[in-house]
C-alpha cells in the first residue's frame, strides 16, 4: 500500500499519454549501472492493522510512568483536552508554510496571535514564529548578537547541558568562540562573569530558572553584561513567567526558551518549540519567519509572512540563519495552551509548580541524609543529596514513579501542578522506606 | 528615466557627487525602478571603512535584496538615518536622497558620465 | 475575523486545574512579575470556535490539490497520527533511562536501518529538526572530517546557482566560503564550471539530484568522482528524494552524506510550517562525527538541538515506511514521477515546460513568453488558481528560470485530480489572453484579496496591541 490512488489501468493510460512504455523508461536519465537491481531489504508492505500492531508493540516496550518527578529540560504538565484537539485538526495539520497569504489566513493569524502571546509573556516587543527548540533558540540568539567586532559568546555553566553543547556546535560552525562562565552555589558566578566580559564579547546567555532549578539574579547579571557593552540573552521557562519577572524587566535584549511546557507532550524529546523574542531595535536581526499585519487590496485586515528579505531564500549565503521550516504546529499548540490557561490560569499553574516542588523538597529533606545542595530560591526544580541513589530511584520506578535525574552532586528533582499531594507523599514514603533499610 | 548630468555613476548603479572632497553616494533612478518598492536599507556606521567595488550595505524590497556597492575607498563620515524610517524616499526621489557620505577618499572606481551611464542602462 | 485578544472578556476562564492541595510559597519580591501577561480571557466554547474559525481559513493537503514544487505535499496518513499519539510514546521522558525507553530506541534504530537501506548510507541521526537543520548537521560532518585530518585549507563549499537558498546559507553557517557555480541551461551541473573551481581548498559540494528543475543529472557519477578526486566530499540534499527512493540510491551516486525531510518524502504532516524532522545519513567513515546529546549520550560530539530530535515525527515516518514496505517505496517514487510527467503533458500546448523532456517528480513551467504576450505573470496565474481551490505551485523558483511555476503533484493524487488541474491551467491560459486584467486582480473569491506586502515590510506590525 503506497497511498497511490490510480488503478493499474489508469497507470497504463497515463504512461501512454506521457509516451513511454513502462516505468523504467521514465527513469531513462538514470545511468543503467546505478539503478537498484534488487528489492530493498525492508519488510513487505503491511496493512493498517498490522502497522498498528507492530508500532504499538514498540510503544509497549517503553515504561510509562504515572508520576514523573524528573524535569531537566522536559516537563510533565497537565495538557488540557482542547490543546490536544486543535492542532489535530486536518487543515492546520496538513498545511505547508503559509506562502500564499490568500489561502492561509488561518495559519498566519494563529502565528500573529502566538507572536503576541510570546511578547506578552516575555515583555519583549517582537517575536518570531518559532525555531526548533530552546537549545537552538539560544544558539540563534548568540548568532544574532555577534557583529564584526564582537564575536565571543559567554554562556553560564548553569545552562542546560544540551543547550550549552548546541550553542558550542553553532559557534564551531561559524568558527566563533564560546566561553562557559563558572558557577558558584548552583548559580552563575557574577565575579567570574565580570572578569570574562572582555571587549570582544558579543553576548552573555543565562537560563532562568537555571539547570539546577535555581533562580538567578538576572538584574545584576544583565547590568554587568550591559556595562561591558555586550547583549544580554535570557533563556526562560515559559510557565515560570506566570509569576517571575519578565526578561525585559531584567534587561534582556533577547528572550528565548523551550516552549515544551506549554502543552506539548514529553514525546521522548520532540517535537518541541523554541521561542525567541527581542526588542524593536534588534527586530531585523531576528531569524526565522515573522508574520506581520497589513491590509489587502480591498482595505481589509490581512496577515502575511513579513520581513522576508532577512531569510535564506532571498539572502542565501548572507542570511544570518538557514532556518526554513520551524515548529508552527507546536507554536499553535502553545497558543491554545496559553489561551486556555489565561493570565489567571498560567499564574495558578506556576504557583502550583512552586508549591508542589517545595512540598516535595520539604518531605525529602526531612529524611536522614537527604540535603538540599544549593541554598538559593528555586522555581520547580532542586538538587538534593541522595544516599543509596540507585536503589532509591529503582524503588521509585517499581512504584510507577520516575524519580529525579542523577546530576553532579546529587539528584535533580522536579514537581509540577500535575502531581497531587498523594503522589508526592507516596514518592517521599518510598524514598523513606529505602533509606530506612 | 532620469540621468542628471551633474552626477557620476558606477556600473553597479550608484551615483556619486563630490562635495569639498567628500563623496556623496546614492542609487540611480534606474536602480530604484529595477528594485521596486524599497522596504528597508541596511546602512553602515559612521567611521566604517569602505572599499571601492565592495558592498557597504544593502537595500531590501519585499522579495529581493541587493548590495549597495561603494564606488570609492574611504571612511564613512555621515549616514542618512532618515532612510531607516522612510526607505521609500529612494523610490520617490533617488537623486535627492543620499545614502552615505565618504571622506578620506583614496581610491575611486572607474565612473561613468550621465551619457555613458544612460547608454549602459538602455543597452 | 477578530483576533483572539479582541474576543477576550475580563474574568472569563476555563476550569482546568484543581485547587492547590499543598501550601503555596511566596517568591522573593525582587523576582516577582509586576503585571500579568495580557493573555486572552475566554471560555472553552469561545476558544473551540475561535480555532475552528481559524482552521476554516487554512488550506491543507486534506482540503485539495497542493502541487507546491519541492515541498512534496503528499497525503499524510491518519494512522501515523494515531500511533504518534500513543501514550507509550507521547508520555515518555527523554531522560527516563535506557531501560525505560527501549521502545523509543527500537523506533529510532528500525527507522535508521530502513533509511540507510533506502539511501545507501551506513550511519543515521534523527537529531536535526528540519531539512535546513539537517543540512547544517551534514555540512558539519564534512567540516569535522577535514579538521580531524588536519586538512584545514579546505574552506570552500560549492553550490550550483539553481540550489535551494538553504544550501548557501548552511555552508555560510558552517564557516565555509560559498562558491556558486552556474548551472548548464538544463539546470544540471556544468562540468567545466565545476572543474574550474575544484581544488585543494574544496571542502565539498552540495547537490540535489533530481535537481531543482526536476531533472536527473546524468553526469552524477562523474560529478561525485571529480569532487572526490579533488579531496572534497559530496553532500546530497534529499529534498527531492521522493522521485528516486527505491529506484536509485544517493550512496550509489557517490554521495558521502545526505539529509532527508521526513515531512516531505515520508509523509509526515508539515503543520503549517513545521515541525518537520530530518534524518541525516552518512557513509561509515563519517559515523564518528554524528551528533549526540550531552545529557542522553556520551560527551564529545557535536549537537544541533536538545535530546534525540523530533521523535514523534520519526514514529510517523516509521509507520509510513512499514505501510509501504519494500514494494511500496519504489511504487510511490514511480507514480510521483508518472503523475508529474502526465500533468506536464496535459498542460503542455498552453503553458510550456522550461525543459521539454521526461521530468522526475516535478517540473517547471516557464511563463516568460506568455507574460511578454499577455502581461499575465506567473504570480497572476498562481493567484488565479486560488479561486479554484487549488494551492498554487512554487513561484519564481528556481531562479534560473524566469516566471517559473514549479509543480510537484506527488503520487497520492489521482488521475482525475490531475485531469481537473490541467483543465484549470488550460482555462487560465485562455483567460489570460482575453482578460488579463481579471487575472492581475486575482484571487477574487479567496479569504482576502492580494495583501499589501510593501506596507507590511515598511511599517511592521508584528503583534497585537490593545487599541
Amino acid at each position: 500500500m503506497s497511498y497511490v490512488p490510480s488503478t493499474p489501468a489508469q497507470r497504463q493510460e497515463m504512461l501512454q499519454a506521457v509516451g513511454v512504455r513502462d516505468f523504467r523508461e521514465l527513469y531513462r536519465d538514470v545511468p543503467e549501472e546505478m539503478l537498484l537491481d534488487r528489492e530493498l531489504d525492508l519488510p513487505s508492505a503491511m496493512s493498517e492493522l498490522e502497522v498498528s500492531r507492530t508500532v504499538s508493540a514498540m510503544a509497549a516496550k517503553n515504561t510509562l510512568f504515572p508520576t514523573i518527578l524528573r524535569g531537566a529540560g522536559a516537563y510533565d504538565h497537565y495538557i488540557p483536552a482542547l490543546v490536544k484537539s486543535v492542532p489535530a485538526k486536518e487543515e492546520f495539520l496538513t498545511a505547508y508554510t503559509p506562502y500564499q497569504a490568500e489561502m492561509s489566513q488561518g495559519v498566519l493569524q494563529s502565528i500573529f496571535e502566538y507572536q503576541t502571546m510570546i511578547c506578552e509573556l516575555t515583555g519583549m516587543e517582537v517575536s518570531n514564529a518559532s525555531v526548533y527548540d530552546g537549545a537552538t533558540a539560544a544558539a540563534e540568539a548568540a548568532a544574532m548578537c555577534r557583529d564584526r567586532k564582537r564575536r565571543v559568546t559567554l554562556i553560564s555553566g548553569a545552562v542546560h547541558p544540551d543547550a550549552v553543547n548546541t550553542v558550542r556546535t553553532y559557534c564551531f560552525g561559524t568558527g566563533d568562540e564560546l566561553r562557559v562562565v563558572p558557577t558558584k552555589d548552583g548559580k552563575t558566578d557574577p565575579e567570574a562573569l565580570k572578569e570574562m566580559l572582555t571587549p570582544d564579547v558579543a553576548s552573555f546567555i543565562v537560563q532562568q530558572p537555571n539547570f539546577f532549578g535555581q533562580l538567578e539574579d538576572c538584574d545584576a547579571l544583565g547590568q554587568l553584561t550591559h556595562a561591558a557593552g555586550a547583549m544580554f540573552v535570557m533563556s526562560c521557562n515559559p510557565i515560570s513567567l506566570g509569576v517571575l519577572k519578565t526578561p525585559r524587566d531584567c534587561g534582556a535584549d533577547v528572550a528565548v526558551g523551550e516552549g515544551q511546557p506549554l502543552g506539548l507532550p514529553l514525546g521522548f524529546g520532540g517535537p518541541y518549540l523554541g521561542f525567541m523574542a527581542t526588542t524593536q531595535k534588534h527586530m531585523r536581526k531576528l531569524p526565522g519567519r515573522i508574520v506581520g499585519e497589513t491590509v489587502d487590496a480591498k482595505g481589509q485586515r490581512a496577515y502575511v509572512l513579513s520581513l522576508q528579505a532577512r531569510e535564506q531564500h532571498i539572502r542565501r549565503e548572507k542570511a544570518s540563519s538557514n532556518i526554513c521550516s520551524n515548529e508552527a504546529l507546536c507554536a499553535l499548540t502553545a497558543s491554545v495552551y496559553l489561551a486556555c490557561m489565561g493570565p489567571a490560569g498560567l499564574r495558578e499553574a506556576a504557583e502550583q509548580c512552586m508549591a508542589k516542588s517545595h512540598y516535595l523538597m520539604r518531605g525529602l529533606t526531612a529524611l536522614e541524609g537527604v540535603k538540599l545542595v544549593y541554598p538559593g530560591p528555586f522555581f520547580h526544580e532542586f538538587v538534593t543529596t541522595l544516599p543509596k541513589q540507585t536503589e532509591v530511584l529503582a524503588a521509585l520506578e517499581q512504584n510507577g514513579i520516575l524519580g529525579g535525574l542523577p546530576v553532579e552532586g546529587g539528584v535533580l528533582w522536579c514537581a509540577t501542578e500535575k502531581q497531587s499531594r498523594a503522589e508526592l507523599d507516596k514518592a517521599i514514603a518510598v524514598v523513606k522506606e529505602v533509606l530506612a533499610k | 528615466m532620469n540621468y542628471p548630468i551633474e552626477l557620476q555613476y558606477s556600473r553597479d548603479h550608484e551615483w556619486l557627487r563630490m562635495e569639498d572632497g567628500v563623496a556623496v553616494i546614492g542609487i540611480s533612478d534606474f536602480a530604484q525602478s529595477e528594485l521596486g518598492d524599497v522596504v528597508f536599507v541596511n546602512l553602515p556606521q559612521e567611521g566604517d571603512e569602505t572599499v571601492a567595488g565592495e558592498a557597504f550595505g544593502d537595500v531590501e524590497s519585499v522579495k529581493a535584496v541587493s548590495d549597495l556597492v561603494c564606488p570609492v575607498t574611504g571612511t564613512v563620515c555621515a549616514v542618512n538615518e532618515e532612510l531607516l524610517d522612510a526607505p521609500e524616499k529612494l523610490n520617490e526621489d533617488p537623486y535627492g536622497t543620499w545614502i552615505i557620505k565618504v571622506e578620506n577618499v583614496t581610491d575611486t572606481e572607474e565612473l561613468l558620465t550621465a551619457e555613458q551611464y544612460e547608454a549602459e542602462c538602455t543597452h | 475575523m477578530k483576533l483572539i485578544f479582541e474576543k477576550s472578556v475580563p474574568g472569563r476562564h476555563c476550569d482546568l486545574l484543581p485547587k492547590c492541595d499543598v501550601e503555596k510559597v511566596e517568591l522573593p519580591e525582587e523576582l516577582r512579575r509586576e503585571t500579568a501577561p495580557a493573555l486572552p480571557e475566554l471560555s472553552e466554547v469561545d476558544l473551540a470556535r475561535h480555532y475552528t474559525e481559524l482552521n476554516h481559513r487554512v488550506h491543507g493537503v486534506n482540503c485539495g490539490f497542493y502541487p507546491l514544487g519541492s515541498c512534496t505535499m503528499k497525503y499524510n496518513p491518519r494512522i501515523d497520527e494515531d500511533l504518534a499519539a500513543l501514550p507509550g510514546f507521547a508520555g515518555i521522558h527523554p531522560l527516563a533511562g535506557a531501560e525505560n525507553v527501549k521502545g523509543c530506541r527500537q523506533v529510532l534504530d528500525t527507522t535508521a536501518k530502513y533509511l540507510c537501506e533506502i539511501t545507501g548510507m551506513e550511519g543515521m541521526t534523527f537529531q536535526p529538526a528540519a531539512g535546513a537543520h539537517g543540512e547544517f548537521t551534514g555540512v558539519l560532518l564534512i567540516k569535522q572530517y577535514h579538521q580531524k585530518r588536519g586538512d584545514t585549507a579546505r574552506r570552500k563549499i560549492i553550490v550550483p546557482d539553481s540550489a535551494h537558498g538553504t544550501n548557501p546559507a548552511t555552508a555560510a553557517m558552517c564557516g565555509f566560503e560559498v562558491v556558486n557555480i552556474p548551472s548548464a541551461p538544463d539546470g544540471c551541473v556544468d562540468l567545466e564550471a565545476l572543474k574550474a573551481v575544484l581544488g585543494e581548498d574544496t571542502a565539498g559540494l552540495m547537490l540535489t539530484n533530481p535537481n531543482t528543475v526536476g531533472l536527473f543529472d546524468q553526469n552524477i557519477l562523474e560529478i561525485t568522482r571529480l569532487v572526490h578526486e579533488a579531496g572534497g566530499l559530496c553532500y546530497y540534499d534529499g529534498a527531492n528524494l521522493n522521485a528516486v527512493m527505491g529506484v536509485v540510491r544517493p550512496g550509489d551516486m557517490g554521495f558521502d552524506c545526505i539529509h532527508m525531510n521526513l515531512h516531505k518524502t515520508f509523509a509526515t504532516p508539515h503543520g503549517g510550517g513545521g515541525p518537520g524532522a530530518c534524518a541525516v545519513g552518512c557513509k561509515g567513515f563519517l559515523r564518528e562525527f554524528l551528533p549526540a546529546s550531552a545529557l542522553m549520550d556520551e560527551p564529545g560530539h557535536i549537537q544541533v538541538r536538545a535530546f534525540a530530535g523530533n521523535f514523534l515525527v520519526v514514529v510517523r515516518a516509521l509507520a509510513y515506511l512499514l505501510t509501504l514496505g519494500k514494494e511500496g517505496i519504489p511504487e510511490a517514487a514511480q507514480n510521483a514521477v508518472l503523475n508529474a510527467n502526465y500533468l506536464m503533458r496535459k498542460i503542455q500546448g498552453t503553458f510550456e515546460p522550461a525543459f521539454d523532456r521526461i521530468c522526475m517528480h516535478e517540473f517547471v513551467l516557464d511563463l516568460s513568453e506568455y507574460k511578454k504576450e499577455t502581461g499575465v505573470s506567473a504570480l497572476d496565474v498562481a493567484k488565479s488558481l486560488i479561486d479554484y481551490g487549488m494551492h498554487p505551485p512554487t513561484m519564481y523558483f528556481p531562479m534560473i528560470v524566469h516566471e517559473a511555476l514549479m509543480l510537484e503533484p506527488t503520487e497520492t493524487e489521482s488521475m482525475e485530480t490531475l485531469d481537473w488541474a490541467a483543465e484549470i491551467f488550460r482555462a487560465l491560459y485562455a483567460l489570460g489572453k482575453t482578460d488579463p486584467e481579471f487575472m492581475h486582480k486575482a484571487p477574487h473569491q479567496a479569504q482576502i484579496a492580494r495583501p499589501d506586502e510593501v506596507r507590511a515590510a515598511r511599517q511592521p506590525v508584528l503583534r497585537w496591541q490593545k487599541g
